[in-house]
């Protein structure tokens, strides 16, 4: 008896070692409980699709692509726990992307621990904290980020609100930390030098992923007199701050970077802005792409949500053919091969990985949310309303400078 | 100006209310457990999760009946079978044992109900706008909220000071072992307090739970603030818990509209200092440490009235 039990638990080990040998391990570090949770979820899952998806072709190089879900809580430290815990487990790439400051400790542990550890490097990739300082001041050669940074974002953004000229009082509200910071300073100095006639009437920060209930924000915002807001909020700040605007019948124009999260479209059709609420993205459905028609319809038939990430999908591809052309899935060959790789992205036309900081450039487009016409078969969360395509920005228009100046290991 | 003051106000007795809900069943069984309850704010969680269980199978209106009883009697039973177990070894023991049980309440919550936040809705006949102030509109289900919070304050307030078990609780408050010596079964009055003062936190996560967000970590964002409410209004104190809930209740929601700092009164700082780490605090709104300002109020409190606004033993 006792024998079979010893057996019986050293059986799952043991077959994780052969496991091992045969997968390529992605830790996914992002939040499954608290605040964070119901972005995170839809993250993993998406993650978890695209690897069937390689998996199905015959995974990487040969090799079964696993996805290692680690719960960080949206909590730097946790994170890094989560980080050793996945590394100690073998993988050799993590992937995150909810919070800046979750990204910026996860890329200096990174580093540090590919200085201290070499041969058994590992790489970062960041699918969405969206810092401008990660591809900065803070660049690394082993973090590659797929999403467009917040500068980006805004600069399109601003230069879309440029030609709106209804627009005369903006409020901005963002959290409390590195990513809603830089949403707040760049929308001021951009908007300072394209529309300074724009009054800013409010400039709030809030606690991230802590507030249940926006009711005093949005008092606020009404009290204002704003006819626009700008927000960088993601997840249930998004959500739970339209939800409260639906209450209070706050009816303004809504610049976003992710309204299309969770929660979001469900709330903005509550708040019945038709095509009031604009975001900047890399993607959406509705752009009419095939392939990329094809590939929503077979993730809703699966999930009862929405691609919200196409650069998820960039950025799983990708790795299978920068692995494929550097016939190798050592981390270091792998980076070498992605820095400049050109690549057809999800939504069509090209995308680079600039070499100079490692940050993805890839056509953009600003869409609104509302009512559909026949050309637009794709609707969000059941609500009957979906994403009309406002503006295309062109990868060249969202050539940012960066300052960054890497370090490239010997 | 005025819009903001009125909606302000009325966020804040709404926010206020709901404290004391949770605040009146965790002084009252402070007073005569002399424990401090810290599974207090998981029982308002269990609420709830129990609420909207029940909302799917039966509707909103039978879970807002059932889910406190069920979450109460859980309560009781807590007491029952497991603080009067612990009392033994005295209050570090009783302590703990609540501790503990937080972690357990939230890791079965998250095991059953998973860590993301479940669809709890308001129900379909009270969700329009009650009335429009100026130009902003008040939800029905928050005036709901509001008034089932203050029918509750009524009735516990007539129970405590009319009934015979209300002055058997009262005389507990403050003489817990002369009570006992009276000849009253101290037992069965210490699990009956503690199972109304869980159901209590139920109600109270029963109607939040759809306006606010139903998810595993909701005890764990409101525990520390219930805290506050009862150490500042004073431990033990019922009418302190009560205005230590509104105080709490309209500090933060006021805090979050006002935009002073300190340059907006003294002017933009020097430029010697503007780019040190004075910068900062130079400029921080009061909206932004909105959320700290309980916290501060809880330290002023300790330090110039250790036992609270309304308290009378010093602890």
């Amino acid at each position: 008896m006792r024998q079979w039990i010893i057996a019986a638990a050293l059986l799952p080990v043991l077959g994780g070692v052969a496991l091992a040998q045969e997968t390529v391990k992605i830790g996914y570090i992002d939040p499954l409980s608290g605040g964070g949770a119901s972005v995170g979820e839809v993250g993993f899952k998406t993650f978890q699709f695209l690897a069937d998806e390689l998996n199905a072709k015959g995974g990487i190089l040969g090799k079964k692509v696993e996805i290692v879900p680690l719960d960080n809580k949206t909590n730097p430290q946790e994170s890094l726990i989560q980080a050793q815990k996945a590394i100690d487990a073998g993988v050799r790439y993590i992937t995150q992307g909810n919070g800046s400051s979750v990204a910026g400790a996860l890329t200096d542990f990174v580093a540090k621990y590919n200085e201290r550890n070499p041969g058994k490097e590992v790489l970062y990739f960041n699918y969405a904290a969206v810092d401008p300082v990660l591809t900065n001041a803070k660049c690394s050669f082993w973090h590659f980020r797929w999403d467009a940074n917040s500068d980006i974002k805004m600069e399109a953004l601003t230069n879309y609100m440029k030609s709106a000229s209804a627009i005369k009082k903006l409020y901005l509200i963002n959290q409390d930390y590195s990513f809603g910071e830089s949403v707040r300073s760049a929308a001021k100095t951009m908007l300072k030098a394209k529309r300074p006639d724009i009054q800013i009437v409010g400039d709030e920060l809030h606690p991230l992923l802590k507030i249940t209930d926006f009711a005093p924000y949005v008092a606020k915002i009404k009290a204002s007199g704003a006819d626009s807001v700008i927000t960088g909020n993601w997840g249930q700040d998004f959500a739970l701050l339209l939800k409260a605007s639906a209450d209070a019948g706050l009816k303004v124009n809504w610049y976003t970077y992710y309204a299309g999260g969770t929660g979001g479209p469900t709330a903005i059709k509550q708040a019945n802005l038709n095509h009031q609420v604009f975001q900047i993205a890399e993607g959406i459905p509705n752009l009419g792409n095939p392939a990329a028609d094809t590939f929503e319809k077979a993730l809703r038939a699966k999930y009862d949500f929405s691609l919200f990430y196409p650069r998820v999908v960039n950025e799983m591809r990708m790795f299978a053919a920068a692995a494929e052309k550097a016939k190798s899935l050592d981390p270091v060959k792998v980076a070498a091969a992605l820095e400049g790789m050109e690549f057809d992205v999800y939504d069509g036309g090209k995308g680079t990985m600039r070499k100079d900081d490692h940050q993805f450039f890839q056509p953009m487009y600003i869409a609104s949310f509302g009512d559909r016409t026949e050309k637009e078969p794709f609707d969000e969360e059941k609500t009957g309303w979906g994403w009309r395509l406002a503006a295309k920005i062109e990868p060249e228009q969202t050539m940012l400078p960066t300052t960054c100046k890497m370090e490239r290991p010997n | 100006m005025l819009e903001l003051i009125v909606i302000s106000t009325l966020n804040g007795v709404l926010f206020g209310m709901l404290l004391f809900l949770m605040a009146s069943g965790l002084t009252v069984i402070f007073s005569m457990l002399g424990v401090l309850n810290f599974a207090h704010a998981s029982f308002y969680m269990l609420g709830a999760f129990f609420g909207f269980q029940l909302s799917r199978w039966f509707g909103f209106w039978p879970a807002l009946l059932v889910a406190p009883l069920l979450a109460g009697g859980l309560g009781a039973a807590v007491e029952r079978f497991g603080l009067r177990q612990v009392h033994k070894n005295g209050h570090v023991a009783e302590l703990l044992f609540t501790f503990g049980l937080a972690f357990v309440i939230e890791e079965l919550v998250q095991i059953i109900w998973g860590k993301s936040p479940v669809d709890f809705r308001i129900p379909s006949v009270l969700d329009f706008p009650a009335f429009t102030i100026f130009s902003t509109n008040y939800p029905a289900y928050k005036m709901f909220m509001l008034l089932v919070s203050i029918a509750i304050f009524v009735g516990l307030l007539l129970v405590l000071k009319k009934s015979r078990v209300g002055l058997i609780v009262q005389a507990a408050l403050t003489h817990p072992h002369m009570v006992g010596h009276l000849g009253h079964n101290v037992g069965r009055i210490f699990m009956l307090v503690f199972g109304v003062g869980t159901a209590l936190a139920a109600v109270a996560g029963v109607i939040a739970g759809p306006a606010l967000v139903t998810q595993s970590n909701m005890a764990a964002l409101l525990g520390p603030i219930l805290f506050v409410v009862v150490v500042v209004g004073g431990l033990g104190s019922l009418p302190g818990a009560f205005i230590g809930s509104l105080l709490i209740g309209l500090v933060q929601t006021f805090a979050v509209s006002m935009n002073g700092s300190l340059e907006g009164a003294f002017g933009p700082l020097s430029p010697t200092y503007a780019q040190s780490w004075l910068a900062d605090i130079w400029s921080v709104t009061i909206a932004q440490i909105a959320p700290i300002m309980p916290y501060m109020l809880l330290v002023l409190i300790l330090i110039f009235r250790p036992m609270g606004l309304l308290g009378t033993r010093e602890t």
